[in-house]
């Protein structure tokens, strides 16, 4: 704002002011529809996550291993150049706890989110998922999880073959 | 970049998918008072003070002085043809029963007009610069869309 | 590389619209007042205008693909030069960056750049069309929610700094209030931490109160190169330092409790306005907030602060205002933000420009910084927590 000018413009409306018709509006729905190609190391790791384990990919520059895997290095930008399981543990990065659904609804019961380093990626190389079996209060960065796994016969190549990560103890 | 053959039979090759948002377009300024005109029978536009331009659809702002544009004029629901096109598919690419005729209509007196269908004349009978007329839906049963006018036909 | 440009940009008049909830105007009509206060402001039609940069962020929210093309008339783009840019929210500090090299390259003296956002087409809210951005394979379906990454990134900040909730929510009591003054702002309120701490958890640990609203508006700015900036105005304000940096998308891959990307993009534009000590040499500053760590976590990348130390010695409503209030020791998101003002992403952006325009020329009422600044920073932020871009303006 400055104080040189006297009138800013916009014409407010309440959604009550749509719904009873004083505003006039056009609805519509585009309905657009995909199959996205899952290039060579998604659908690899796709592939493996129905067998039930988690492959990355491994950059010999910087030595990191990468998960999700990508066939190129962001960082060295040359080829990653090896195919590396990693392990269905790991350790909690950062987590949070949401009321709120994809499109902003309540959740009658909330999910617990996180990113999870995976034993076996390099420092830092998380990966998103969500936990289970634990409630929100108790969850802590640092946490030790491990993946809860669809039945074999249930997966179909898709980031939800692991249901979600649960707390382990380790001693 | 080394391309690898998929060494699993049933590596994924698609993942299925969809974007599917609702939406809800205001009219906003003009438009309100555009479809409102059409809601009574009345093609409306606006007037530029300064080049004198008629601009249907109208705007209030003309987009060569950018005025701010408040003189509403009515417009004949007359004009000519400016362009056409015969249309043998629908919008999902499937063939019509009949061919439908669309045309670009240059409304008497503005510098602008409507995309419409024309109606009551065979394909081979359209010519740029044909006369044609709006012919309305009934006053009942219009909602202040574009389809109030249900298509222009030619006159004489 | 920066050495090389000699001709000097400056911003000569700045136009906005309401920001609202919903707004009846079309978003060609809003982006048409916003353009239009500016040319008025900088006492220029727009016969005078050589070229039109447009900024607007995802087309999924306005609900019309090639957006840009769209709201072209509405920006004065009519037969004219004209280019959208967009790097997510960081699009409404890149738009007159992208302005910028428009007139310092030479090619053009006068240019327009332009910001609008119309969310409330996305019905019933917004966040659906959001869900959009991330990756259809791997976040998609787990059921991800925008308000996720955020959170996430905000536990991380608390974590590794040992911050606390109390502390961000300071943030909020700050910007909702300064907007007070703002004519324009959707979201002026007199709220305490206390009302932040007791606002419906949305995804922990961020809650209501935490969050800018999705909001229509617009807002535009006019540059000049210098010698028609001085023959039109006696108060130009210089753009003297631009900055801008992308990270990779793979933003589980990286720390999230610092924005490295921001301060690559803020050291860009710092080293060419030649800051050398941003919290001395910078007088007023509008670091992006969405959210109310957000603004610490941006001064932090803006080198304000160092890290984890923005809130060190906030802990309460009358620390933040001795801190960074308008007549504080460094005065913060004077406008109100996006968390008072607004947040209609790409005009968001763009309001912080204003806000730093008017501040430096002295032209902002009620909400004047009380430190006579002579040079001011304005920043926004994008994508999946990934885009920094900087702007430094002085007179």
């Amino acid at each position: 704002m400055s104080v040189k000018v006297k009138e800013y413009r916009g014409t407010y409306y309440s959604r009550k002011d749509l719904e009873e018709g004083r505003v006039m509006a056009f609805k519509d729905r585009p309905e657009a529809r995909y199959a996205w190609a899952t290039g060579v190391a998604m659908g690899r790791f796709l592939a493996e996550l129905k067998q039930g384990r988690i492959v990355g990919r491994k950059c010999r520059v910087c030595g990191r291993v990468l998960v999700p895997p990508r066939m190129f290095c962001e960082m060295c930008f040359r080829p990653t150049d090896e195919w590396v399981y990693v392990s269905d543990t790991g350790t909690v990065l950062t987590y949070s706890v949401s009321y709120l659904g994809p499109a902003a609804e309540r959740l009658k019961e909330p999910i617990i989110i996180a990113v999870i380093q995976l034993d076996g990626a390099s420092p830092g190389i998380g990966i998103l998922h969500k936990l289970g079996e634990v409630k929100p209060e108790e969850v802590k960065v640092g946490m030790r999880v491990k993946a809860v796994w669809k039945p074999p016969e249930e997966r179909e190549g898709a980031i939800t073959d692991i249901l979600y990560f649960r707390p382990v103890e380790e001693g | 970049m080394s391309v690898e053959r998929s060494r699993l039979p049933d590596e994924i090759k698609h993942w299925y998918g969809d974007m599917i948002c609702d939406y809800t377009y205001t009219l906003g300024i003009a438009g309100e008072k555009f479809f409102t005109g059409l809601k009574e029978g009345r093609i409306l536009g606006t007037r530029c003070p300064r080049c004198g331009a008629v601009w249907v659809p109208p705007s209030i702002y003309c987009p060569d002085c950018f005025e701010e544009l408040t003189e509403w004029v009515e417009v004949p629901d007359e004009g000519i043809v400016f362009s056409f096109t015969i249309a043998h598919a629908g919008p999902d690419g499937k063939p019509l029963q009949e061919p439908e005729i669309y045309a670009f209509i240059l409304l008497d007196g503005a510098d602008g007009g409507l995309l419409h269908k024309l109606g009551e004349v065979r394909p081979e009978e359209v010519y740029i610069g044909m006369r044609v007329k709006a012919v309305w839906a009934p006053e009942a049963e219009r909602k202040g869309a574009i389809t109030d006018i249900r298509y222009f036909k030619p006159v004489e | 590389m920066m050495a090389s440009i000699k001709r000097k940009v400056a911003v000569i008049g700045a136009g906005i619209t309401l920001f609202r909830r919903r707004l009846k105007e079309t978003g060609r009509e809003l982006s048409f007042y916003a353009t239009k206060m500016a040319l008025e402001q900088a006492g220029i039609t727009l016969d005078d205008v050589d070229a039109v940069v447009c900024g607007t962020a995802p087309d999924a929210f306005d609900g019309v693909h090639m957006k840009g093309e769209y709201l072209a008339d509405g920006m004065g783009g009519h037969r004219r030069p004209f280019v959208r840019v967009y790097v997510g929210g960081g699009t409404g500090v890149f738009t007159p960056i992208a302005a910028w090299w428009h007139v310092a390259s030479g090619h053009f003296d006068i240019v327009l750049a332009v910001a609008e956002e119309k969310m409330s087409s996305c019905f019933p809210h917004p966040q659906k069309a959001f869900t959009t951005i991330f990756d259809p394979i791997y976040t998609r379906p787990l059921g991800a929610n925008l308000v996720w990454i955020f959170a996430l990134e905000m536990q991380r900040y608390m974590h590794v700094h040992g911050v606390k909730k109390e502390q961000i929510a300071t943030i909020a009591v700050k910007n909702k209030r300064n907007a007070l003054d703002h004519p324009c702002a959707q979201l002026p309120a007199k709220i305490t931490v206390k009302d932040v701490l007791e606002s419906e958890v949305m995804v922990w640990p961020v809650q209501r109160l935490d969050i800018s609203p999705p909001s229509d508006g617009a807002a535009a700015v006019v540059m000049a190169a210098e010698h028609v900036a001085k023959q039109l105005t006696d108060d130009p304000v210089w753009m003297e330092g631009v900055g801008w940096c992308l990270d990779s998308t793979y933003w589980t891959n990286r720390d999230l409790y610092y924005p490295k990307y921001v301060e690559y993009a803020a050291r860009m534009a710092y080293k060419m306005a030649g800051i050398k000590n941003p919290p001395k040499e910078i007088d007023v500053a509008e670091p992006y907030d969405p959210f109310d760590y957000k603004e610490a976590h941006h001064a932090e990348g803006l080198m304000l602060a160092r890290k984890g130390e923005y809130l060190k010695d906030v802990k309460d409503e009358d620390d933040i205002f001795a801190k960074y209030g308008r007549d504080g020791d460094l005065p913060i998101c004077p406008s109100g933000g996006l968390l008072g003002v607004g947040n209609p992403i790409a005009a968001a952006g763009m309001m912080k420009v204003c806000e730093i325009f008017w501040q430096l020329r002295k032209e902002a009422g009620k909400r004047q910084v009380k430190n006579d600044p002579r040079t001011g920073v304005a920043q926004a932020w994008g994508d999946l927590m990934q885009v920094g871009t900087v702007m430094v303006m002085r007179v």
